[in-house]
């Protein structure tokens, strides 16, 4: 009698609390979300991760192969936008290592409430106020801009080589930065070039995970069609080079998907 | 009567064992003396959680690295190779170990270990820890050509050492992992932050126009370029302790990290070295080819070999190199040895 009572008890409460989770379910889980930002490459169509470094194996639009050695870039300032209240911005940024595979996915430590957003965004790069901070995670991963050329950090690193008109093999340093000219002493800014990537109108319902994808191939296409004969190495200097990167930035990131 | 007895007993022996000084004993914790500009710009040390440090394991593993016992003959310690007064490397291309012969790497200067956040040492990145690293050479033919059994019976057997194995580590056994650990403790010590560089990053000195300049070459991604791959004064360890292929050869009779990890795209890599102390470390290179920093620097000017894993970040390799001026060149010698640091070579903790 007594086994059967402590099994119909063990019943009794397993019934209860499975009830009470799909309460909290409906009441608590509801009005916050934890969400998750995961960063996937592609060349157009195809997946790249690090297996794929190093190997003469895409073609640019401009018809010249080429390889990725290395592909590090830094995402800052994550901002959900309402309408008719304040944006939730996350002053934070984070260096997505390809090479390394560290940091390709990022969660972000607080909650936000569920519900209708008309947009969710990024920084890629940094903004000059925050390119002006000193970060000693990005200092001790070699990231830095030199003073000479307004300090601060790069915003992309990403290295390679590519079959030059002379059908050999040359390295290149597509190492984005905030544009600069004079370098010196007194270096001046034609113009910003991190951008704000917008992943457009999200109607967040739970813990959400935005699957971010850069597609690598862009930053060679549009508007300006990228010649590696021409813009190859030496680019952090290079106003011109910066300016074209940041106008072909435009198209790289897209919201492959939410998952939540 | 029985339980009084009981009662007795048990008083005396935890009488006894709170008497027992083996049983509370804790080295001494001693934390790494991190320089300001270290503190200031790049992220803590690597300590690993098992091999704290603490004052009797540094004491010990000081002991233990100038100590010959290590070597089969008795003739070589590690400071044979990594002698303080040359910032803990020696002055020839290759070493030679206890019977004359000589290896195939230059050694490595040794500081700032404890910021190796890759914890990849060697020029390979074969030894995954300090506490690693610290097996191999000791059992190396080449090198100490000792066995580890008879090291660590020798020091068993010694009228000093169990007791400093106790106090460091809390047993008289000894064992080589408890070796390399002292030893590690005692690496992990050898801090280099007090070059003249450093006392201009500290607003302490002034950089001549010449250092200066070489500075700005240094920095200079149309001159030297130097500073993807050894550090800025945002990160003054001076190195990225990366594998990079700097172009130093066509075909390689040295594979480096390739060799470690079987992979080709690694072939002809070797970690970059901290271009702190340049002054007191030549040769330079993995091999010790260059017994000048003139050579080295020419070198990158106007010798760059191609190669399939020759690193992206090498420019103009069809002119070998960045072809700078007698100026650039000489400049940015007068600024690569504003980074030595005499202080490090006469600091009384380091020496024998």
């Amino acid at each position: 009698m007594k086994k059967i009572f402590s099994l119909l008890a063990i019943i009794a409460a397993l019934t209860f609390s499975s009830c009470s989770d799909d309460n909290d379910d409906n009441i608590t889980l509801n009005t916050e979300a934890q969400t998750t930002f995961s960063f996937k490459h592609t060349w157009n169509d195809t997946e790249v991760t690090s297996a794929d470094f190093n190997t003469i194996q895409y073609t640019n639009e401009n018809g010249e192969m080429l390889s990725i050695e290395r592909l590090r870039y830094v995402i800052s300032d994550i901002t959900f936008s309402r309408d008719g209240q304040d944006d939730i911005v996350f002053d934070i940024y984070n260096l997505v290592d390809v090479t390394n595979n560290n940091n390709t996915t990022l969660s972000l430590d607080e909650n936000i409430p569920t519900g209708v957003y008309t947009n969710v965004s990024f920084t890629f790069g940094l903004d000059n106020e925050d390119n002006a901070e000193n970060y000693i995670d990005l200092n001790t991963e070699n990231f830095n801009v030199p003073e000479m050329l307004g300090g601060g950090y790069h915003y992309m690193q990403f290295d390679g080589k590519f079959i030059n008109s002379s059908d050999a093999e040359q390295g290149f340093n597509y190492h984005a930065i905030r544009a600069v000219d004079n370098p010196g002493m007194n270096p001046t800014f034609p113009q910003d070039t991190f951008f704000e990537v917008n992943l457009g109108a999200v109607t967040i319902t739970n813990n959400a995970t935005f699957q971010v994808q850069m597609n690598i191939a862009e930053w060679f296409k549009s508007p300006n069609l990228w010649d590696l004969n021409q813009y190859n190495q030496m680019l952090m200097p290079n106003s011109t080079a910066q300016i074209m990167m940041y106008e072909n930035g435009a198209s790289v990131f897209s919201l492959e998907n939410i998952i939540q | 009567m029985k339980n009084w007895l009981l009662f007795l007993i048990l008083v005396l022996v935890f009488a006894c064992s709170s008497d027992d000084k083996t049983e509370t004993y804790e080295p001494t914790p001693l934390a790494l003396n991190i320089p300001e500009i270290f503190e200031q710009n790049i992220i803590s040390p690597v300590i690993p959680n098992n091999n704290p440090q603490t004052v009797e394991g540094v004491a010990l593993g000081k002991k233990l690295f100038f100590d010959n016992k290590l070597s089969g003959d008795e003739t070589m310690s590690c400071a044979s190779c990594h002698s303080p007064q040359l910032a803990f490397t020696d002055n020839t291309a290759t070493s030679d170990g206890i019977d004359g012969i000589f290896g195939t790497r230059n050694a490595m200067p040794l500081f700032n270990l404890a910021w190796n956040y890759g914890e990849r040492f060697n020029w390979d990145g074969q030894a995954l820890s300090l506490e690693r690293q610290a097996l191999e050479p000791v059992q190396n033919p080449i090198e100490m050509h000792a066995n580890w059994e008879d090291v660590v019976l020798k020091l068993q057997n010694d009228p000093d050492y169990p007791e400093l194995f106790r106090l460091a580590f809390k047993t008289s056994t000894i064992t080589k992992e408890l070796v390399t650990m002292a030893i590690a403790q005692f690496e992990r010590t050898l801090i280099s932050a007090n070059s003249k560089f450093d006392k201009f990053l500290l607003g302490q000195a002034t950089l001549t126009p010449q250092e200066q300049n070489g500075l700005n070459v240094f920095m200079d991604e149309t001159r030297g370029d130097c500073f993807h791959c050894h550090g800025s004064p945002n990160n003054p360890l001076w190195t990225d302790n990366i594998f990079h292929n700097n172009g130093l050869d066509a075909n390689f009779t040295d594979l480096g990290l390739g060799a470690v990890t079987g992979d080709s795209n690694d072939n002809g890599k070797f970690r970059s070295p901290s271009l702190r102390n340049l002054a007191y470390t030549a040769p330079y290179m993995h091999d010790g080819r260059f017994n000048t920093l003139d050579e080295v620097i020419e070198f990158y000017s106007t010798g760059l070999q191609d190669s399939p894993t020759v690193d992206s970040l090498m420019k103009k390799l069809d002119q070998g190199g960045v072809n700078l001026t007698t100026q650039d060149k000489a400049d940015l010698k007068a600024f690569l040895l504003s980074l030595s640091d005499p202080s490090f070579l006469t600091n009384t903790d380091f020496q024998d």
